[in-house]
């Protein structure tokens, strides 16, 4: 039984074959189009940026500090948006060995 | 609607009002959320009715929830590892109520409920909120390393580690934002041409002929927007998916 699967699935395989119908899948990992990437890393730096000015403002109206928190959560939103698109740029799995 | 005057007015689709007459206007019953409910009983009646022959050779609909399930449990194991299944019904629910809402925009008189920051923002605050507690109760108070990467310098603490929180909190904004400006963008681009047609058919005779330009554009940009849909929805499932391998994993 389970071997006359198995000689299905290769027979169904070699057919497949000869009809060209599995061509390779590009590759998952494959960078997109210029265009969609540029979006991506857009939204990442633009999100980061939010969060750290919103926090920022947050913070600074809580503790009355404006506008020393707003700056320092500016910059540090800016460079939260750099890991973001630089993490967008490493493969998941070499960026989460090191 | 489209045209008022000689302007284009591409957003007042989005535009929120109560459906199902004055108990709908009293409980604020808005159109998005009526296509909420359709596009969940939707979802239910493809599953439901759809497995119910449960045929060894599956018919059209049996195809394609086999299919949506294989493609989200494809997803879900490769990304979070085989103890991922358990988030399965999770990123399925989300993968399904994503893409019937995007494709249920595409629809003449349709409401496309995706297209609002509120929406999609409760949508990626669920999935956040979720993976941290993921985090939270797999690996206790152990889950703060995950601010500050092992084998870095500990004097650059400081500097790391509100960048780290900083990052993971612009997830579910980023999220969000990606979901929210891909529908936006493309049901504004649709209006704007659809407003072409209108505009260019009413100038005399050679009216008709120039307005099928922004038609065929038209016909292009609907088809980009069913691959819009499924993708938006795609990317919205496996980020989910790589957050919950990160929290389940940790770094």
């Amino acid at each position: 039984m389970v071997n006359e699967r198995n000689s299905f699935e290769k027979r169904l395989k070699a057919a497949r074959d000869r009809q060209g119908l599995d061509r390779p899948e590009p590759s998952r990992n494959a960078l997109p189009s210029t265009w969609g990437f540029g979006l991506r890393a857009g939204v990442e730096v633009v999100s980061a940026l939010i969060v750290g000015v919103g926090l920022g403002l947050i913070l600074d109206r809580w503790l009355g500090t404006w506008p020393w928190l707003f700056l320092l959560m500016f910059c540090l939103g800016a460079a939260a948006g750099v890991l973001n698109v630089y993490r967008l740029f490493t493969p998941r799995s070499g960026a989460r060995r090191d | 609607m489209a045209v008022e005057g000689n302007a284009i007015d591409a957003l007042s689709q989005f535009e929120l009002g109560t459906v199902g007459g004055a108990i709908g206007a009293s409980v604020g019953f808005t159109q998005s959320n009526l296509h909420m409910v359709i596009a969940g009983a939707l979802i239910v009646l493809l599953m439901v009715i759809g497995m119910r022959p449960r045929a060894i050779v599956p018919g059209r609909l049996q195809s394609v929830a086999e299919s949506a399930y294989g493609f989200i449990d494809d997803m879900v194991v490769s990304q979070v590892g085989p103890e991922g299944r358990r988030f399965f019904p999770f990123v399925f629910t989300l993968f399904m109520f994503i893409l019937f809402g995007n494709m249920l925009g595409l629809f003449p008189y349709a409401f496309t409920y995706t297209s609002h920051i509120s929406m999609t923002f409760t949508l990626a605050a669920i999935v956040i909120v979720l993976v941290t507690l993921v985090a939270l109760s797999i690996h206790g108070m152990h889950f703060f390393s995950y601010f500050f990467p092992e084998g870095a310098p500990l004097w650059l603490a400081p500097i790391i580690i509100p960048v780290e929180i900083v990052s993971y909190l612009s997830r579910p904004i980023s999220l969000s934002i990606r979901l929210f400006a891909n529908m936006v963008a493309g049901h504004v681009m649709l209006k704007v041409f659809a407003t072409f047609i209108v505009m260019l058919a009413g100038l005399g005779t050679i009216g008709p002929f120039l307005s099928i330009m922004p038609l065929a554009i038209n016909v292009v940009l609907v088809g980009f927007e069913v691959l819009v849909a499924f993708l938006q929805a795609y990317v919205f499932a496996i980020l989910t998916c790589i957050y919950l391998h990160d929290a389940v994993h940790l770094h």
